[in-house]
C-alpha cells in the first residue's frame, strides 16, 4: 500500500478559538428560544411559583407565628424563593436535561467543543434565570405588601440564593439520569420538591415543628438554603447557625456535582 | 517500513468497546486512515460501526486499546482534537422546536472559525429551509442539515457515521459529490455506511467489520480481489455435477447446487471458465443461463456473511443492502 502518497495536513489559517463565554451564550440563546416556544414549561416555570406563595399566605394567620417570633412576611418570603427553586428551576431541568437528552442534542453537542459542563449550563440559563428574577420579584412584592422590612443581613440571604440556584441545577441532573422520558420527569421530580415543601420550611417554618424533626429536616438539601434567606431578613442567625447552613448547603451542592460528573447520563436511556 | 504516526489523520490500536451489559461491540479493532484520504467502515447492522466511530469521535473512552485523532487522544484530548473535527452522527440531535437557522447558528457558536451558517446550509441546499422549524424537516433535510453542521468549521477530519441513510436517491448522489469536493479540498474523512456502493464509490480504502472485528481491509480493488470469481449455469439435462470434470482440475475452490442450477467459485476465473467450455462443447451440450463474473465487493460482503453464517453466528437481519434493495 506505498503506492498512495501521504498528503500533507491542508494548510489552514486558524480563526480565533471559541470561549467558554461564547459557547455559553450560543447555547443560551437557543435554550431560551426553546424555553419561550414551550407552552407547559412557561406556564409551570412562571406562573406557578407567582401563584403558590399566595396560598402559604391565606393559611400563615393559622399559625402560631407570633411565639417563633416570625411575621407572614418572613414565611411567605422564603416559601416563594423555594418555590421558585423547586418549580421554575428544579423541575423545569429535569425536564429539560431529560428532554435534550433523549432528543440527542446533548451527545451532538458533546462531538464539538463545547465542555460538559458549559452544555449543563448553557441549557440551565434560562430556567435560572427565571429563578433569580422571580425572587426578586417576590421579594419586592413581600416588602411592599406585607411590610418586610429590609433584609438585616442580605449577604446571607443572597448567599442563600446563589446556593439555592446552583443546587436546583445540579439536583435536576443528578434526578435526569433516574429519569427515563420527558413524559416522566414530571414524577421523579415529585419526591424532592415535596419533601423540601414539607420539610426544608417553605410551607411550614422549622421553627414550628418539633425539636428533633428540626434537627433532622436541618440536614435536607433546600433547608439551609431557605434558613440563610429568612436569617438573612430577620438578621436572627448566630454566626455558628449560619456556618452550619453555609456547610450544609456546600456539603450537598457538591455532593450533587460529584453526582452529576459521575452518573449523568448524556445518551438517550434505552 | 517505518510510519511516523503524524502521517496519519487517524490512528486505531487493537481498540475495544464493552457496553454495561457486558456485550462487547468492538473486539480489538486496528487501521489507520492518512491525511486526506476517505476511509469507510462497511457493515451489517450491528457489526459495530458505530460503536467504533463513538470512540473516534471520542465520545466515550475505550476498556482498551489506543485512538490518536491528529495526534491527541480524542476523549481524554478534547479541547485540542474538538476544534479541527467535524461529526455527523448516525442521528439527529437538533431540538426539535428551533427553526434551521437558529439550529445553525446555536452551532456555529461552539465552533472556532465558523463559516457563515449561510454558507453550508446553501451547500447542502438547504437555504430556502433557514425559517422551518427542525420537526417540520423531512428525515433527508434533517441529515442534511447535521452535514451542514459539521462541516461548519471546515474540518481537518470529518466523521460521517451513515450520511446517506435516510436520503433519495438524488440526495445520495450530492452528499456524494460534496464528500469528494471535501476529500479533493484534502480533508480527512471517516465513514460509515452499509451501502456497497457507496463505499466502493467513495473510499480510498476501507474495512468491512463483522461482529466488532475488521474482517477484510484494504482498498476495493484488494478488498474484492482476494475473493473468488463466480461461475453459474444450469446443468443440462440427462447430466449430473459428476459429468462434470473434477472440480478441483477446473481450478473451483468451491460449489453449491439449487435445483439443476450449479455455482463454482474459482480464483482462476479464466481458467476455470475455458475448461468448463472446451469440457461443454466436447460433450455437445448447451450451458443455460451461463453467468461468468469478478469478485465484487458486494461478493466480497456477502461471503464474510457466508462464513459467518457457517460458523453459527449470523444474526438474522443482517444482509447487507444491496444496489437493488438500496435504490
Amino acid at each position: 500500500m506505498s503506492d498512495t502518497v501521504t498528503a500533507p495536513a491542508p494548510a489552514r489559517t486558524r480563526a480565533a478559538h471559541t470561549t467558554a463565554r461564547g459557547r455559553m451564550a450560543a447555547l443560551a440563546r437557543a435554550e431560551l428560544t426553546l424555553f419561550v416556544r414551550t407552552k407547559s414549561t412557561l406556564v409551570s416555570a412562571v406562573f406557578v411559583p407567582l401563584a403558590l406563595p399566595l396560598s402559604v399566605h391565606s393559611v400563615t394567620d393559622r399559625m402560631k407565628l407570633a411565639d417563633a417570633g416570625l411575621t407572614a412576611g418572613l414565611v411567605v418570603l422564603p416559601a416563594a424563593v423555594g418555590f421558585s427553586l423547586l418549580f421554575a428551576v428544579y423541575s423545569t431541568l429535569v425536564g429539560v436535561f431529560v428532554a435534550r437528552r433523549e432528543q440527542l442534542v446533548l451527545k451532538r453537542l458533546r462531538t464539538g467543543e463545547a465542555r460538559d459542563a458549559e452544555i449543563l449550563a448553557g441549557a440551565a440559563v434560562p430556567a435560572v434565570v427565571t429563578g433569580l428574577a422571580q425572587s426578586l420579584i417576590l421579594a419586592a412584592a413581600c416588602t411592599a405588601l406585607l411590610d418586610l422590612p429590609a433584609p438585616h443581613a442580605p449577604q446571607l440571604a443572597v448567599a442563600g440564593l446563589l446556593l439555592g440556584l446552583a443546587l436546583a441545577v445540579a439536583l435536576a441532573a443528578v434526578t435526569s439520569g433516574l429519569t427515563r422520558t420527558a413524559e416522566s420527569a414530571q414524577v421523579t421530580a415529585i419526591p424532592l420538591v415535596l419533601v423540601s415543601m414539607l420539610g426544608s420550611g417553605v410551607m411550614v417554618p422549622l421553627e414550628l415543628l418539633p425539636d428533633t424533626a428540626a434537627r433532622i429536616c436541618e440536614l435536607l438539601p433546600l433547608t439551609p438554603v431557605i434558613t440563610l434567606v429568612r436569617g438573612g431578613w430577620t438578621g436572627e442567625l448566630s454566626g455558628p447557625e449560619a456556618l452550619r447552613a453555609l456547610a450544609v448547603a456546600l456539603a450537598w451542592t457538591a455532593a450533587a456535582v460529584f453526582a452529576v460528573r459521575r452518573w449523568f447520563r448524556w445518551d438517550p436511556r434505552c | 517500513m517505518n510510519i511516523d504516526e503524524h502521517d496519519h489523520a487517524i490512528e486505531v490500536t487493537d481498540l475495544r468497546r464493552v457496553y454495561g451489559g457486558g456485550f462487547e461491540a468492538v473486539r480489538g479493532v486496528s487501521f489507520h486512515v492518512k491525511h486526506g484520504e476517505v476511509f469507510a467502515l462497511l457493515g451489517t447492522n450491528g457489526a459495530g460501526k458505530t460503536s467504533t466511530v463513538e470512540l473516534l469521535e471520542g465520545l466515550a473512552a475505550p476498556a482498551s486499546g489506543r485512538v490518536r485523532v491528529l495526534g491527541h487522544d480524542p476523549f481524554t484530548e478534547r479541547a485540542a482534537v474538538r476544534p479541527r473535527t467535524g461529526v455527523m452522527l448516525q442521528e439527529g440531535g437538533f431540538p426539535s422546536e428551533l427553526t434551521v437557522a437558529e439550529t445553525a447558528r446555536m452551532w456555529a457558536g461552539c465552533v472556532s472559525g465558523a463559516r457563515p451558517p449561510r454558507d453550508v446550509l446553501a451547500l447542502v441546499g438547504l437555504e430556502r429551509r433557514t425559517e422551518v422549524r427542525v420537526k417540520q424537516l423531512s428525515g433527508g433535510e434533517r441529515r442534511r442539515l447535521d452535514l451542514a453542521l459539521a462541516l461548519l468549521g471546515d474540518p481537518e477530519v470529518l466523521f460521517l457515521d451513515e450520511p446517506t441513510t435516510g436520503l433519495d436517491a438524488e440526495g445520495r448522489r450530492e452528499t456524494w459529490q460534496l464528500v469528494g469536493a471535501l476529500r479533493d479540498a484534502g480533508t480527512t474523512v471517516l465513514l460509515t455506511t452499509h451501502y456497497l456502493e457507496e463505499a466502493e464509490g467513495l473510499a480510498d480504502r476501507l474495512a468491512i467489520l463483522h461482529e466488532g472485528r475488521i474482517a477484510a481491509a484494504g482498498t476495493p480493488a484488494e478488498v474484492t480481489a482476494a475473493q473468488p470469481s463466480r461461475i453459474s449455469f444450469e446443468l443440462p439435462e440427462g447430466y449430473f455435477l459428476g459429468d462434470l470434470p473434477p472440480l478441483a482440475e477446473l481450478g473451483v475452490c468451491g460449489h453449491e447446487t439449487a435445483g439443476r442450477v450449479v455455482r463454482l467459485r474459482t480464483r482462476a476465473l479464466q481458467r476455470t471458465a475455458t475448461e468448463l467450455l472446451l469440457w461443454a462443447r466436447h460433450a455437445g451440450v448447451e450451458l443455460n443461463g451461463l453467468d461468468a463474473r469478478s469478485a465484487s465487493l458486494e461478493e466480497a460482503f456477502l461471503g464474510i456473511a457466508r462464513e459467518a453464517a457457517a460458523s453459527g453466528a449470523q444474526t438474522p437481519g443482517s444482509q447487507p443492502r444491496t444496489k437493488e434493495h438500496a435504490a
